[in-house]
């Protein structure tokens, strides 16, 4: 059925599908997973490295994640080639933005304006669309933290935690049941309400008071490699090859990138394993 | 012949303009509103041949409201405002230059401050505590370099600007009778006083 109106993009089925747009979404399930956490102090968002052979040379800084200006960074699922066009798409309006206003773009703003990009290749021109998902953390003065994901139909939505990429609905539905379960005690401080009014799932709370509690960033660090695992058919995946950035501000208010060292990576994997052997033995 | 000028006191700004409207020797009108609202909480005072004065007023402002629209409510500070303003003078220096002269003031709710932004029509953009555009310079800035201070209070502020006033009425050749004053605070843009009615005919 869908054989006949599936070769262009700018044709509906007559199920009023856009079956191109529906491809490239698939071709992303196929990709490295990525799981975006928004906690109460900053967000991670870790990624599944896909390394196809001992024999390449290290990519750049990161084949996954990419600064798009000094307060977002994104995550990639899918075509690297077709996402490095729309991270020059969002560089470059973020750095507009900028001229005009002498300001930071608003999160939000950036991300609507790549996928708008996005959007026009589902309807005009004939050209098939981006196969890429994104995952985008920022943080500006009007909503804090944020996280979306949108994919190739140019649709884009907020969310405190989610998953895209290979079996994402494994990680989602663990994020379900553990993101904002319980406080991160041993780290100190209770996590804040949500501070932002953006759209996405309400999970379930399980608190007292019933209001949704953020984890702080290495509670949601642990919990990111908690998933990463899951999402990998339940094998534990190994430091080099994940990669873990954390987005967050300084003593200064200043926004820092940073993607996680070898070691670093390793004391969150070896946290992880002491948590579900102990809860493997309770 | 513009006379316009500002103050910015603790909590906002106080921004004064003539009310005339003439060129060579005929007078149009004397009760010219010269003070443009740009959003609820920015306005600007404008020095310029009055096309230029209203196209590019409405220009930015319809501009400003426009992003409102698009971005779910957000608005622009007044700090993004003004250099919007800038960008938009800058492009067109070298096509067909707006020839105003703007004293951009405005409140910020995320720092419960005003701002007063001057611009001129080479397209700079500075933040200052007072400031005046055209003649009325020659005989307001020293009395504001000598009156203004930090922690002034909105009477403060007022009270400058009536100085200012005062000092035009007697010492600029130009006849000025009528002046607008507004005051921007927390509560938006209001008229503070003006010498004659601008919605009168």
């Amino acid at each position: 059925m869908a054989r006949r109106y599936d070769a262009s993009t700018t044709t509906f089925s007559p199920e009023g599908r856009l079956h191109q747009v529906e491809y490239a979404i698939e071709a992303i399930n196929n990709a490295g997973t990525c799981v975006g956490i928004l906690a109460s102090d900053g967000i991670i968002m870790a990624c599944e490295k896909r390394v196809t052979s001992g024999l390449l040379a290290p990519a750049k800084t990161s084949e996954k994640t990419y600064k798009l200006c000094q307060h977002a960074a994104c995550t990639v699922a899918g075509l690297t080639a077709d996402a490095n066009i729309l991270i020059d798409q969002a560089r470059l309006r973020a750095g507009r933005y900028e001229y005009q206003y002498q300001e930071n773009i608003p999160v939000e703003q950036l991300v609507e304006h790549v996928c708008n990009y996005k959007q026009a290749y589902t309807q005009y021109g004939g050209l098939r669309p981006f196969g890429v998902a994104f995952l985008f953390a920022g943080y500006d003065p009007h909503h804090g933290f944020q996280l979306y994901q949108s994919d190739p139909s140019g649709n884009y939505s907020g969310w405190k935690a989610t998953v895209i990429g290979a079996n994402n609905q494994a990680g989602k539905s663990l994020l379900k049941t553990d993101y904002g379960a319980k406080p991160d005690e041993e780290d100190g401080d209770v996590a804040e309400e949500m501070k932002t009014d953006e759209g996405g799932e309400d999970e379930k709370k399980k608190d007292v008071e019933g209001e949704i509690r953020l984890p702080n960033t290495p509670g949601a660090l642990r919990l990111a490699v908690k998933v990463l695992n899951k999402t990998n058919d339940g094998t534990a995946v190994a430091a080099d090859k994940m990669e873990l950035f954390v987005l967050s501000l300084d003593e200064k208010g200043e926004c820092v990138h940073k993607i996680l060292g070898k070691e670093e990576a390793q004391n969150v994997i070896d946290e992880v394993e002491a948590e579900s052997a102990s809860a493997g033995d309770a | 012949m513009d006379s316009v000028f500002g103050v910015e006191y603790d909590g906002g700004v106080v921004l004064a303009a003539d009310q005339s409207n003439a060129r060579s020797i005929l007078v149009y009108q004397t009760n010219l509103d010269k003070i443009k609202e740009l959003s609820s909480h920015s306005a600007m005072g404008v020095a310029g041949p009055n096309a230029d004065v209203v196209n590019f007023t409405e220009y930015i402002a319809k501009n400003l409201k426009l992003y409102e629209l698009s971005n779910d409510g957000m608005k622009l500070s007044t700090h993004a405002q003004a250099n919007f303003a800038r960008g938009e003078l800058a492009t067109a220096l070298r096509r067909g230059p707006y020839q105003v002269n703007i004293l951009l003031g405005g409140y910020d709710d995320s720092t419960k401050k005003g701002s007063l932004y001057f611009l001129d029509y080479l397209a700079s953009c500075q933040k200052v505590k007072y400031g005046s555009q055209g003649y009325a310079s020659s005989f307001c800035l020293s009395i504001m370099d000598k009156e203004c201070r930090d922690g002034m209070s909105e009477a403060d502020a007022i009270a400058i600007v009536e100085k200012c006033i005062t000092e035009i009425h007697t010492r600029f050749l130009i006849s000025q009778k009528n002046f607008m004053i507004k005051v921007i605070d927390k509560d938006g843009v209001r008229v503070n006083k003006f010498g004659a009615d601008p919605a009168e005919t």
